[in-house]
């Protein structure tokens, strides 16, 4: 019995071993690869990069594959994922060998990446002075350039000119205009519910003077929080004397805010490029944000762009990628033809302003400040939001509201 | 890289158990013994063996499969467990003596997989600082540190770089800005030398063989690491090149001596030495900012209880959770039973009809439920308000009390159809005898109802109830959709809010919902000590229910 044991796992074995050379002849390498399986790949295909993309930029990138494959001989894989997941996942798989060489990213990520490690830093060299200051300042951290900024968002005022025919100079202006026009809001601005959307509302915060950190002189954030005193319970004050007046409400969401505008229901809204496909059958003008303290409504800016991880075996074919293909013209002119946000290369950003909507975003962006990428961030929106909303709907008084929130956000930081 | 950290690679042995082997061949082993209780039942070459041989062959070839990737990956425990799977799977399904491990082997290695490596990987992350600034290896840290802090020279040139090499070593040849070239490897500074020029980038230079894109890429590796002096004092900085088109010179501001293991600020000269957090810290106490992961022993847990912030919002969450739990349970139970009973009424016209638009409900996905009710419950645009109440402006999702009212209603809406289906099934397996017997003392139907249908309908409920109360503990997904744990504790500093569960609070205080920093650590400690708080819920209830058993 003992000798048909053997025979049989001596059977067994050698028809496992000849499946897996069948495998091994076939070159399905398994997902979880390997310098030296890369390694060989690399001297067979003159290398193989891998880059996460989401469906927005897919096309635009693979275009980009496309002539660097044709110029270099290397191979570009790109792999779909939600952009949603990518941040998380990067930061979860590129320790474990499994990440990608290259990922989409937006610029406010980069201090979490640094911290875990994760990001190396991208040399632009020449050709950073090629594309829009605040877009190499976004990626910049501590002096050193972590990746390749491609386009630059940021929320106006967009406005339906059926219904008003001119940029309102102040707040008051705008509601004056909006009552004017005889439409269900005067003025729509969304707001996810209890959860406020601070992001949108940033504008109005900064015209009181009251900007959520510290800027340092080179234009980065220190965590300091900079919203508290005076300016920011004048901000506080005037969002609940909005709110009660009705101008302001926590109950438009995103979707009832866009579908409201795309009806006709409202001369302005304040929102980003990423609405527009949804008002396409509107005429539409942009302007800045209409300030209702005293000093210019800076939105946020984000910048998107291209991160390369740190454990990446293709450094070099990722930098070469990532500063000599994706950053030339025709390359951004695709990104931006794909997600339609204004392109962080200058040159074409000008292309693109001959469309009159893209140059209005570009100019309110052109003024405005980019959004912090430090990690502290993360402790600001968790109580930012929930304190304005909860001001507006008028169930907290304002100046005892802000100030609770700073001291809640003081103690997050500091645990 | 840690191996317990290879989706990949665990996930292929979590399949590696083929179900098809055990069901071919364990039935035949009974039976052929007893017709030859001497032969092995290995021993006899008939169609059942060769297909058990093909089968063990399929099951052996795809976990040699995986054994070579964990070999490639060198990921050895995923290495060590797959062989030792292997060798137990091929003992046992080829020896005679283990008949009753045929059977029960793919249910243990399931078992293995799927629970004790999740709670054991669980168990021990619990133990660690992994999370956001302790995210990999000491040595990914190092590195990570180090090329973050490789500074360029301010100032410095672009100098456009052409790779070379001497036959062995690798070097850059530059042509400077006042079109002068040089060469120079990693112990030689660069040093000017006659070389030929095209489109501004040098094509040949003498005692130097050019490297074509072919042979860069081959040695990409070497060519990134590559610095080469810019001149014998090394302060000067050296040449380096991410793309092999064009060098910068660069200067380390941060140097780890791997002897002393610390790292020096070249700047300031501050030391930074390995602290027991897994970062390394100066004698001031700063720290730099990519750590890496380390045991912490109990500290998640007794950092879980010792936040001051956390202490108030706290015990209400735990409250709120036990009573969310439970009035699911009772009210979906009720309502399920209720209907059943209704339902089950022999001479009901149409019951197919009624049962199957019952069960509609429950054939929505949980995750989109909540998020469907959240839209029609809206304080001012929601159906409910808008249509239902003709405009009124009731807060559902926004007064504590409501949303609260809220969670339990539409878990209502989702439950009761699972609770109707299975006491249907318990109301139709009911004896009938015990029912006319009950008539026949003359009870009448409440009485027969609470003295024989109750009862025995717990009976076989009860396991289900307290599965379910479980199940409602954990319903993250419930409230993280409908609520969000909102509105707000307006008196607490920390973001947690009236409908939140002990789950949605672990969510936002590890950070895994980006309020703060990630601390994967701290959520597996809490899930640790929510895991035990309804093992003893259950196992104590289970124990109850023995007992109700043992009445009947």
């Amino acid at each position: 019995m003992r000798r048909s044991i053997l025979l049989a796992s001596a059977l067994v074995t050698t028809l496992a071993l000849s499946a897996c050379g069948g495998t091994d002849d076939t070159g399905e390498a398994p997902e979880g690869t390997t310098e030296e399986s890369a390694a060989e790949e690399t001297a067979a295909a003159g290398g193989a990069l891998t880059v996460w993309v989401d469906e927005t930029r897919q096309a635009a990138v693979e275009a980009a594959a496309e002539d660097f494959e044709a110029e270099t001989g290397a191979e570009v894989e790109l792999v779909l994922k939600p952009f949603e997941d990518i941040r998380a996942d990067f930061v979860a798989q590129v320790p474990t060998g499994e990440g990608p060489d290259v990922t989409v990213g937006a610029h406010d990520w980069l201090g979490e990446l640094i911290t875990n490690g994760v990001v190396a830093p991208v040399e632009l060299g020449d050709k950073a002075a090629e594309f829009e200051e605040v877009a190499v300042q976004a990626f910049t951290a501590d002096e050193q350039v972590y990746g390749l900024p491609y386009a630059i968002e940021n929320v106006a005022l967009i406005r339906n000119t059926e219904l008003a025919d001119s940029a309102p100079a102040t707040w008051d202006d705008a509601i004056a205009a909006g009552e004017k026009a005889g439409t269900k809001f005067p003025f729509l601005i969304q707001s996810d519910g209890e959860n406020g959307d601070p992001y949108t509302y940033y504008p109005f915060q900064t015209s009181f003077g009251a900007p959520v950190f510290e800027q340092n002189a080179d234009g980065s954030y220190s965590p300091e929080l900079a919203m508290g005193g005076d300016a920011g319970e004048a901000y506080a004050q005037w969002l609940a004397d909005q709110g009660e007046a009705g101008n302001l409400t926590i109950d438009t969401s995103y979707d009832i805010a866009v579908e409201a505008f795309a009806n006709g229901e409202s001369p302005f809204i304040v929102g980003g490029p990423w609405m527009l496909e949804q008002f396409a059958d509107l005429d539409l003008a942009i302007d800045p944000v209409p300030a209702p303290g005293d000093e210019a409504a800076q939105p946020f800016v984000g910048v998107q762009g291209f991160y390369v991880s740190s454990q990446s075996e293709n450094t070099l074919l990722a930098n070469d990628f990532l500063v000599n293909y994706l950053s030339t013209e025709e390359a951004q002119t695709a990104l931006f033809e794909a997600g339609g946000r204004p392109p962080a290369l200058t040159a074409a950003a000008d292309a693109a302003s001959s469309d009159p909507i893209v140059a209005g975003f570009r100019e309110v962006g052109a003024e405005a400040v980019p959004m912090p990428s430090i990690p502290e961030m993360g402790s600001v929106w968790a109580f930012w939001g929930v304190t304005e909303a909860s001001i507006i709907s008028g169930k907290a008084e304002p100046a005892e509201a802000w100030d609770k929130m700073i001291s809640d956000i003081e103690g997050a930081l500091g645990s | 890289m840690t191996d317990l950290q290879h989706p990949g690679a665990t996930s292929a042995t979590v399949d590696r158990p083929d179900p098809g082997a055990d069901a071919a061949t364990p039935p035949k082993a009974p039976r052929e013994r007893r017709v030859r209780p001497d032969e092995s039942p290995a021993g006899r070459y008939g169609p059942g063996f060769l297909v058990k041989l093909a089968l063990m062959a399929v099951v052996d070839a795809f976990g040699a499969y995986v054994v070579w990737s964990a070999w490639v990956a060198e990921s050895w425990v995923v290495l060590g467990a797959m062989v030792a799977m292997l060798a137990v799977a091929n003992w046992v399904y080829f020896s005679r003596r283990t008949v009753p491990l045929k059977y029960v082997l793919p249910g243990l290695i399931f078992l293995f997989t799927f629970q004790i490596f999740t709670i054991a990987y669980t168990g021990w992350v619990a133990f660690t600082n992994y999370g956001d600034g302790h995210n990999s290896t000491k040595d990914d840290a190092i590195s990570a540190l180090l090329t973050q802090n490789e500074r360029r020279v301010e100032g410095s040139p672009s100098l456009p770089l052409t790779v070379v090499t001497d036959g062995d070593a690798l070097g850059f040849a530059v042509v400077r800005p006042d079109g002068t070239t040089a060469v120079g490897d990693a112990d030689d500074a660069l040093a000017p030398v006659e070389a030929t020029v095209t489109e501004g980038r040098i094509a040949a230079v003498d005692g130097w063989e050019v490297l074509d894109r072919q042979e860069i890429l081959e040695r990409q590796g070497e060519v990134t690491n590559l610095r080469v002096p810019l001149s014998d004092d090394p302060n000067d900085g050296s040449v380096r090149t991410q793309d092999a088109r064009t060098g910068y010179v660069f200067t380390p501001t941060l140097v780890y001596d791997e002897a002393a293991d610390t790292m020096t600020d070249t700047t300031t000269g501050t030391v930074y030495t390995p602290n027991d957090e897994g970062q390394f810290e100066a004698a001031d106490g700063s720290t730099l900012q990519v750590g890496w992961r380390v045991f912490v022993g109990f500290d998640n847990f007794t950092t879980a209880f010792s936040d001051s912030r956390y202490a108030g919002p706290f015990f209400q969450v735990v409250v709120w959770t036990f009573v969310f739990a439970f009035l699911s349970v009772a009210t979906t139970f009720l309502l399920g039973m209720f209907l059943a009973t209704v339902f089950n009424a022999p001479h009901l016209r149409g019951r197919k009809i009624y049962r199957t638009l019952l069960i509609l409900p429950y054939a929505i996905p949980g995750f989109v439920a909540p998020l469907l009710w959240s839209g029609l419950l809206n304080r001012s645009f929601g159906f409910v308000n808008q249509v239902l109440l003709g405009g009124a402006a009731v807060p559902w999702l926004t007064d504590p009390w409501l949303a609260k009212f809220s969670i339990i209603a539409v878990n209502l809406w989702l439950g009761f159809p699972y609770m109707f289906l299975i006491c249907t099934g318990a109301l139709q397996s009911l004896p009938t005898d015990v029912l006319e017997a009950a008539k026949i003392d003359g009870a009448g139907r409440l009485r027969t109802w609470r003295s024989v249908t109750m009862p025995l309908l717990l009976v076989s409920t009860t396991p289900l109830l307290i599965s379910s109360f479980a199940f409602n503990f954990n319903n993250f997904a419930l409230i993280y959709m409908l609520t969000g744990g909102g509105p707000r504790f307006a008196d607490a500093s920390v973001p947690l809010g009236h409908t939140d569960i002990l789950i949605t609070m672990v969510y936002s205080v590890a950070g895994l919902d980006g309020s703060a920093p990630k601390n994967f650590g701290l959520a597996s400690a809490l899930s640790i000590v929510i895991f035990v708080i309804i093992a003893t819920i259950s196992a104590i209830a289970f124990k109850r229910t023995r007992s109700l058993e043992e009445i009947n």
